[in-house]
């Protein structure tokens, strides 16, 4: 799960990791009333969208006056951002970030992510602050510097000494910048992230450590136990249809093709899709319907996959194992009694308890093509589609 | 011969008392799963489809003389789980549950580590040895005994290509579902290793998916050290980048752990790599007979 900036920042506030002062506003007076109330001489107004580059979009101006703020409020609320991670249609601005502007000395990344090859989280830092830290990983692997944390102790001070040194930190300011470091690793494994992401971490003037930039992604397993943060899911920043679906507990992607997929399991979910792909179609959606989907969420999976207008065919394709054919062909059938089928659908099923779902789907009388496997299912509903 | 587990390991269930559990207790029972006992705290005394419950790990263990448990317990208390499997020093642990945190993982590591106890899974199907034992959730019917061995990221990537194997008249030793996390107990190479040596296996099918590297890490060590031949599919081809799919850990980001990009890497260390996943079984096939090796292991 994402979060804004301005929550991230706020998460972070409080276990100690230092960040500038700000105020979110969700119109330009609020924005003029933010940076009345941070009261400095300039003031930085920043798009809140769920999506990195939004500087080099014009998401992010500097304002040395409160005619300024108004003037980059006005600007930024309600324009459409196009970054690099929002794909083509670009994201609506409908929050900013109103934050006291600051004397930058130097920018640094610091990041905290987890490392499948040593299954332990890795606190990164490096000099070249400000920039895409992949950019720096491709050019230049060597000015970025890691170190395994074992979960036994967490980051120790050594660690994050070492950490500051090799990326330059001046001397007098080691101390600050390991404080952060140490704050920072604990609202990673206190809050379940994902990964946080510091870029830039900036020194300032007057002797300050700060995190001017503030990614947080959170381990959807984890939100069970993390209420506060599911709060802070804006649902405007996501896809409806993938809302819906996690409603119950569906995994669920928007994608821009036409054939829906309904599919249990990740693995074969997306090698549904690519054997769509395959023989030229183009599939409108990843779907697990996952292992322990009973008849009702099938249900809610197909009217999800339905209520998609883009949707001209409906390939199912199951593989019981924990998730039981029977249970599938009932939710396929619910589901078309309770909002009609005027689309092909193509159902490929084998499995647990394969007979008695292919039993339930020939005595619905519906309007069904089986398929004998994945490839023949994929060719036909391809044909039928196109 | 197989790898990990054959007709005489004596399994517990952890979380029997479970819906899901109680149903795939039944199922391994049917399979020919030596199932011996079960464990739900405060359900001691009960049974479970003719299994004794037990309170915890170690009673089980110790009145039944189990050497492998199945985690079925929900993901909140997962790793707790493994955990207490692993402190009754259990030769093998095999954990279904999906969704748990990440971070418990981290520390269920790094509490394994130097124990003597192997984790497969989390949030996998679990291990086959065809005619023999089934621990975990796979449909039974469709393995066959035979000297293919299977290793898989996806559970119903592993089913899909058993089932393609099995209808080709081409049977397996063992398939191991090492799961989707992007924390797991047990590896490619880990299996990889193990079907290396184990006689009656001739070949591997070593199935991927999108996200990390441990599919590259595993086409070096085959590279370097496989006497058998390798064939591979990859999952996710047309996945688009920075959307989980599903999987924790099949995600691309920053241009790392495409498709494509393991295809090209598995194939420079000669793994042949299925086109589409319905050719699985066709690209095996291909591979069994340009070793000579299809005669020995066309199983009818």
């Amino acid at each position: 799960m994402n979060i804004h900036e301005y929550q991230g920042k706020e998460v972070l506030r409080n276990f100690g990791v230092k960040v500038p002062t700000g105020y979110v506003a969700y119109t330009v007076d609020e924005a003029v009333e933010a940076a009345e109330k941070l009261g400095t001489s300039v003031t930085v107004v920043k798009a809140q969208i769920h999506a990195g580059g939004r500087g080099k979009a014009g998401g992010v101006k500097v304002a040395k006056s409160l005619e300024e703020v108004r003037t980059y409020a006005d600007e930024i609320l309600g324009k459409t951002l196009v970054t690099h991670q929002t794909g083509p249609e670009g994201k609506e601005v409908k929050r900013l970030l109103i934050e006291e502007g600051c004397d930058i000395k130097n920018e640094y990344y610091v990041g905290v992510v987890l490392d499948r090859a040593t299954s332990r989280v890795v606190f990164m830092a490096s000099e070249e602050g400000g920039t895409e830290i992949e950019e720096v990983a491709e050019a230049t692997p060597e000015k970025i510097f890691k170190e395994v944390i074992d979960p036994v102790v967490g980051l120790t001070p050594f660690q994050a000494r070492r950490l500051a040194f090799n990326i330059n930190i001046p001397n007098e300011l080691i101390g600050k910048a390991v404080q952060f470091m140490t704050a920072l690793y604990q609202a990673f494994v206190e809050k379940d992230c994902s990964i946080a992401e510091i870029n830039p971490l900036v020194t300032t003037g007057d002797g300050e450590v700060l995190a001017l930039d503030a990614k947080l992604n959170f381990d959807d397993n984890a939100l069970y136990r993390q209420k506060d943060i599911v709060e802070l899911r804006d649902l405007e920043e996501e896809d409806e249809k993938e809302i819906e679906a996690s409603k119950y507990d569906l995994s669920y992607i928007s994608l821009d093709g036409n054939i829906g997929c309904m599919v249990n399991g990740a693995g074969l979910a997306m090698s549904t899709m690519d054997i769509i792909k395959h023989y030229g179609g183009d599939p409108a959606n990843f779907l697990d319907v996952g292992g322990g989907a009973t008849a009702e969420k099938v249900t809610e999976a197909f009217k999800i996959i339905l209520s998609d207008s883009n949707v001209k065919g409906i390939f199912v394709n199951i593989f019981g194992g924990i998730m039981k054919c029977d249970v599938i062909a009932e939710g396929v059938v619910e589901a078309t009694k309770q909002v009609g089928l005027e689309i092909p659908l193509v159902v490929r099923l084998e499995g647990t308890n394969v007979e008695k779902g292919k039993k339930i789907l020939e005595e619905s009388g519906l309007n069904i093509t089986s398929a004998s496997s994945m490839a023949d299912g994929a060719e036909k509903i391809v044909s039928m589609v196109n | 011969m197989s790898v990990y587990i054959n007709k005489d390991t004596k399994v517990i269930v952890q979380g029997i008392t479970g819906a899901t559990a109680t149903f795939h207790t039944k199922q391994m029972l049917e399979y020919g799963t030596k199932i011996v006992g079960g464990v739900t705290p405060k359900k001691a005394g009960t049974e479970v489809e003719g299994v004794p419950v037990f309170n915890t790990v170690k009673d089980a263990v110790d009145a039944t003389g189990a050497t492998a448990s199945v985690i079925y317990v929900p993901a909140p208390f997962a790793a707790d789980a493994i955990i207490e499997a692993t402190d009754a020093e259990l030769d093998l642990v095999i954990c279904i549950t999906e969704h748990i945190p990440v971070l418990d993982m981290v520390k269920v590591k790094r509490y394994m580590e130097g124990k003597k106890t192997r984790l497969i899974g989390p949030n996998c199907p679990g291990v086959i040895t065809a005619d023999e034992s089934k621990i975990g959730i796979m449909p039974g019917y469709i393995h066959k005994k035979g000297h293919i061995g299977v290793v898989s990221r996806s559970g119903t990537l592993t089913y899909e290509a058993v089932h393609q194997l099995t209808q080709a008249g081409y049977g397996q030793t063992t398939a191991v579902g090492i799961g989707g996390d992007p924390v797991n107990g047990t590896n490619f190479i880990d299996v990889l290793k193990e079907f290396n040596e184990d006689p009656e296996t001739e070949a591997v099918i070593m199935i991927g998916e999108i996200g990390g590297t441990a599919e590259e890490e595993a086409a070096e060590w085959v590279k370097a050290n496989m006497k058998k031949p390798v064939v591979g599919f990859i999952g996710g081809a047309t996945a688009p980048p920075g959307k989980r799919m599903g999987h924790a850990g099949a995600i691309i980001s920053g241009g790392k752990g495409t498709a494509e990009e393991k295809t090209r890497i598995m194939e420079a260390c000669g793994i042949t790599v299925a086109e589409t996943p319905a050719v699985m079984g066709e690209t095996m096939i291909k591979a069994l007979k340009e070793n000579g090796l299809d005669e020995k292991c066309k199983t009818h």
